[in-house]
This record gives C-alpha cells, structure tokens and sequence, in this order.
C-alpha cells in the first residue's frame, strides 16, 4: 500500500518535472538542457520575493512562474534561436546556459540547507495505515490539473492546436500562416513555466539546493527518452513507469539506486528502441 | 549606399604548395612547415617558459585535456558520433591503470598503454549496442554513460567507493611527467591528421556524411564506426591513466561533466574540423580557468559563457579563421 501511495507520488512528481521538456522537443526539437536551471532558478525567485521581500506567498508563486517563463522565451528569443535545428549546437548551448546559471547562483551564495520553501498546507491524512501530507495530496492533484490542462489548451485553444500543428509539420504549418519562430518561442516559455511550476510544487518538499537542477535535468530526460522525445502522453505513462521502478528499488535495494534506475531507463531504451514506448519518429532517422 | 561584399582568394603560394612544387624553394617549403614546426616547438618549450612548479603541472592538465578534445574532434567532425561522454573514457582508463598499479604493482610506464588497450576494448564493447544511433540520441546516450558508471561505483561501494583508490604511483619526475604527456599529445595530434587523409579516414567522413551510401557500398557501418570508437576510446584511456599517475589518485570524480564539457567548449573555441584547433582551445581554456581559480565556481560560469557566444555568433572558431587569413587574401569588391 506504502509502495501503491508513494509510488504515485514519485510518478506525479516526475510527470510534473518531464512535462516541460517533453513540451519544448515536441514543438520545437530543441533538448532543453537548460531544463534543470530553470528549475532551480524558479525556486530562487519565488524565495527571493517571499523571504526577501516579504511578498504574500501565494501572490508570489504565480508572479515567479511568469517569471520564468519570459527568461525562458527571452533565453530562446536571443540566444537559442540561431543555432536552432543543429541539434548538437542545441544541446551544447543550452547545456551551457543552464551550466552558467546553476553554477551562477551557487557562487552567488545559494548553497547549503538555508533555502526552503513553506509547504501550502500543514499535517498529515492517512490512507489505508499509510500517513500522507497534504502538500504530496497537492502535488497529485496539480500534477492531474496540469495534464488535463495541457490536454485541453492543445485541443482547444488556438495557440495550442498551433503548437500542435507545428510539432507535426513545420511546413505545412508554416504554410497555413502559423509563425514558427515565434511559436518556438511561446513554446520554450510555456516549457520553462511548467519547470517553474514543477518547482513551487516540488520544491516544498525538500531544500531549494543547486545539484537538484542536475537531478532533474536527468529526470526529465529519462523520461522523456522512455516515453519518446515528443510525446507528451508517452511522457505522463513513462513517468509512472520510472516512478514506479524507483520506490521498488528504493524499498528492495536500497537509496542509492534511485537514479542509477533512472539512468539505466535512459540507456536502455535509447539501446533498444530509441523513439521511446510511445513515439512517432521514423525508424530510419534515429539509427542506422 | 554603395554595396559592397568581400572576396576571397587563394593566395598564390598556397596553390604553388598544394603540387610538387612545394619543394622548388625554401620559402614555399618554411609556408608548408612553419605553422607545424611553430606548434611542436612551442609545445616542447612550454616547460622551460613556465614559471614554477604549479604551472608545470598546469601543461599536463591541459595535455590532458587537448588528447580529449582532439578525439571528440575526430569522433564528432570526422566519424559523425557525436559524444558528449569524454568522461567516460577518463574514468575507465583511469580506474584500470590504478587497479593496475595499486594491485598487480606494475610501474606508470606498462600502465598507462595497457590501461589504454583494456580500456579502449571496454569502451568499444560497452558503447556497441549505441553505435547505430543517430545525432541527438547518441550524445544523449553517451553522456548518461559517465553518470551512470559514477552512480553505479558509489551504490554498490566497488573500486574504493566514494574514497577512490589511493596510493597510486607517481611519474618518476615531472620532467618525465610533463614530457611524456606532451610527446602523447603531439603524437596523437599528427597521427590521427594522418588517419583521417587515409582509405580508413576517407570511409570515417563518408559514413559522417552518407551512412546509406556507405552501406550501399557494402561496407559494414558499425564496424568502421567501432573502429573508430577504439581508436578514440584508446587515446581517451590512455589521458585517463596519465590523469591517475599525476594526481596519485582515482576516484569518482573522473567520470564528472568536466571532463565532457571542457574539451567540447575547447573544440568549439578553437575550431571545429580542425583537429589542431581543438588542442589550440586547450591551451587557451585551462590555463584561464586556472587563472579564475579564485574565483570559484565563477569560472564555470565564465566558461560556459564563453562557449554559449561562441556557438552562437562565432560557430567557426580561431584555427578556422586562421587558416582562412594564411591561405587567402580578403578583400572588399564592389557588386
């Protein structure tokens, strides 16, 4: 039952870090390997404006999620743009960026056990013998409203059914007037809010430290890679499976394990079929 | 407004050059061999020109360093495999020279080849099953390998856990040190120059630029490809049992992104294609970030910095702006 609670837990959270990525590469092509940085650095701002400035912290949240986003767009707008569609390039550059602002803040100061976060709602409920706070019932919950949100926007609103247009054909998109450029712009922005509301969600949990832009940086790769670059329902499956298979490692293994899990996901499923459980990409461009 | 663009031509030497007739006249010969001899001498003479014992030890991390870019060059320009996993190839070779030299007791000079050939086979059978992958999916792959072989050491507490392995034998001097690694360096430099105008080479840049064609051709892929990682993972291990014997020690901070991205971000600097230039990027990176030591993690903040402008807005790098200047003349014509 513990494995059953904390499992989905796990997965929730893990969805909640990937959605971005996966939202990024499915539109534009673009790894985001900036990903973890963007995480991180939404945990900083919404700090900053509710320890340093004294900001309400619900107003806050909302404030540093649109943030983020702008510095993600702006980020894409200046600097990922001109390398855009050589992959390599992509990855490199935004590895760096991401490298520059991890590493930025940590000589800025921010390191150690000092930056936490309040959770939203104090105590405990328990389920079937297992207690459970309410922040993880949160998460759940937002993780679910994200999905359904994510799933309506792209279905029903017209900068969604573009963005889905342009992740199917950039040309045929570019033809019926869609903007591409800019709509890999709103793309990255809307990917790097969503690691921002990842962070406000997850971040509660623990303390806001640097290494975890790494950590979830690999996170969200693994499961995007397992539930195939570009898919965002192959990422929300992946993420329960991955989730899933870390608890049982944690519980039969022992801690450590926890990303070697993660990381072996990654190299398997690029070793044995590398469009992932869910993804639509041909055969032929992914290996030889 | 008068519009202009710039033209550019060979200069006549060059073309002199390029045919027999290099050897006519000793200018034509010191424009063949002064750019290379430059190289070699100024890296000969680097230990006599530099200051102290801390900046001698700064050559042979920077030699390192250059082996390393210079195979990603060759994996990534030439091959068409781009790995983002250096550190792998590190770790590997460093971890077999120490377990070689702490357990067997053999000295740095069996060592670091033999760490090499075991390694280069390791790597090569390990990165295998990733050889048919393509572009994004392979740099992905290969840069989860160092991660997970560092996560893996720790989990299960193998090879000194967390501690590493200590006590590993040091070079005889750092003369021995500094000039082993150099000669390593200048000789990998020109050898696989050398490959990659050979048959062998010419196969590598064709399955870089049509792996059907390649294919059609009924030559195995997966094999050059593989020959290929063996040659790169080779030279790799070999800087890694180089980088055990100067620090006396192997742990799992070998397999760290430090390793991937320094001589990614020196390969981009100093020309990609190049093969040179990629050394030259060494040469200009580490000793700079030596210098921002003080300042902390700043330096990586630098560096990345650095590499982010020059992907972006300068993609071509100084080796190739440099021989664009020395081959060609440049000038404005009207339209």
């Amino acid at each position: 039952m513990g494995i059953l609670i904390y499992g989905t837990i796990n997965s929730v959270a893990l969805a909640l870090m990937a959605l971005g990525f996966a939202l990024v590469y499915g539109i534009s092509r673009l790894p985001n390997f900036g990903h973890g940085a963007l995480y991180v650095v939404t945990g900083f701002i919404t700090w900053s404006f509710f320890r340093g400035l004294g900001v309400n912290y619900l107003i806050s949240i909302p404030i540093s999620i649109i943030i983020i986003g702008i510095i993600g767009a702006l980020i894409y707008q200046f600097i990922l743009i001109r390398v855009r569609g050589m992959a390599t390039s992509e990855i490199i550059a935004s590895y760096a960026i991401g490298v520059a602002i991890l590493e930025g803040l940590r000589w800025g100061g921010f390191k150690g056990m000092t930056y936490t976060l309040p959770v939203f709602l104090e105590g405990s409920i328990d389920i079937g013998g297992i207690p459970v706070d309410f922040h993880r019932m949160i998460v759940v919950g937002a993780g679910a409203g994200v999905v359904i949100f994510l799933w309506f926007f792209t279905h029903h609103t017209r900068i969604g059914l573009a963005l889905r247009g342009m992740a199917q054909d950039e040309r045929a998109s570019l033809m019926l007037g869609i903007d591409s450029d800019f709509m890999a712009v709103v793309a990255m922005g809307f990917g790097s809010a969503l690691a921002g509301l990842a962070a406000v969600l997850l971040l509660p949990l623990g303390n806001i430290v640097v290494e975890s832009g790494y950590n979830v940086l690999i996170l969200a790769i693994a499961v995007c890679i397992v539930g195939g670059l570009g898919s965002w329902m192959g990422a929300v499956i992946a993420a329960f499976l991955i989730g899933f298979a870390q608890i049982l490692t944690v519980v039969y293994l022992g801690s450590h394990f926890q990303m070697v899990v993660a990381l072996l996901a990654i190299i398997l499923t690029l070793i044995l079929r590398p469009s992932g459980l869910f993804g639509r990409q041909k055969e032929l461009e992914e290996r030889v | 407004m008068e519009e202009r663009r710039k033209e550019r031509l060979d200069r006549g030497i060059k073309i002199r050059t390029d045919k027999i007739y290099a050897l006519m006249s000793w200018r034509e010969l010191s424009y063949l061999t002064m750019p290379r001899l430059v190289l070699i001498v100024g890296i000969l003479m680097l230990p006599f020109v530099v200051p102290g014992m801390y900046w001698q030890r700064v050559i042979s991390i920077v030699c390192v360093y250059a082996l390393l870019a210079l195979i990603f060059d060759f994996l990534a320009h030439f091959v068409g495999l781009v790995s983002l996993g250096g550190a792998f190839f590190i770790g590997v070779g460093g971890y077999l020279a120490a377990i070689l030299n702490t357990s067997a007791g053999l000295p740095p000079i069996v060592t670091i080849p033999l760490a090499a050939l075991i390694g280069a086979a390791i790597c090569t059978v390990l990165l295998l099953p990733c050889l048919p992958l393509r572009g994004v999916y392979f740099a992905i792959v290969t840069l989860m390998y160092p991660l997970v072989a560092a996560r893996i050491i720790e989990a299960l507490d193998i090879l000194g856990g967390t501690d590493g392995i200590m006590g590993v034998e040091s070079f005889s001097s750092t003369w021995t040190e500094q000039y082993f690694i150099i000669l390593m360096t200048l000789l990998f430099l020109f050898g696989i120059r050398r490959l990659v105008n050979m048959d062998i080479g010419l196969v590598f840049r064709a399955v870089k630029d049509n792996d059907q064609a390649v294919r059609a051709s009924g030559i195995n892929i997966t094999l050059y490809k593989a020959i290929a990682v063996f040659i790169a993972s080779g030279v790799g291990c070999l800087s890694g049992a180089c980088l055990v014997h100067i620090y006396m020690w192997s742990g799992i901070s070998l397999f760290s992104l430090d390793f991937s991205i320094l001589p990614i971000a020196a390969t981009v600097i100093g020309g990609a294609g190049t093969l040179v230039g990629p050394v030259l990027g060494c040469f200009i990176l580490v000793p700079i970030s030596e210098l921002l030591r003080a300042f902390g993690t700043l330096r990586i903040v630098f560096y990345s910095l650095i590499l982010v402008a020059f992907i972006v807005f300068r993609s071509e790098g100084i080796m190739v702006y440099g021989q664009r200047k020395y081959h060609q003349f440049e000038r404005w014509v009207k339209i």
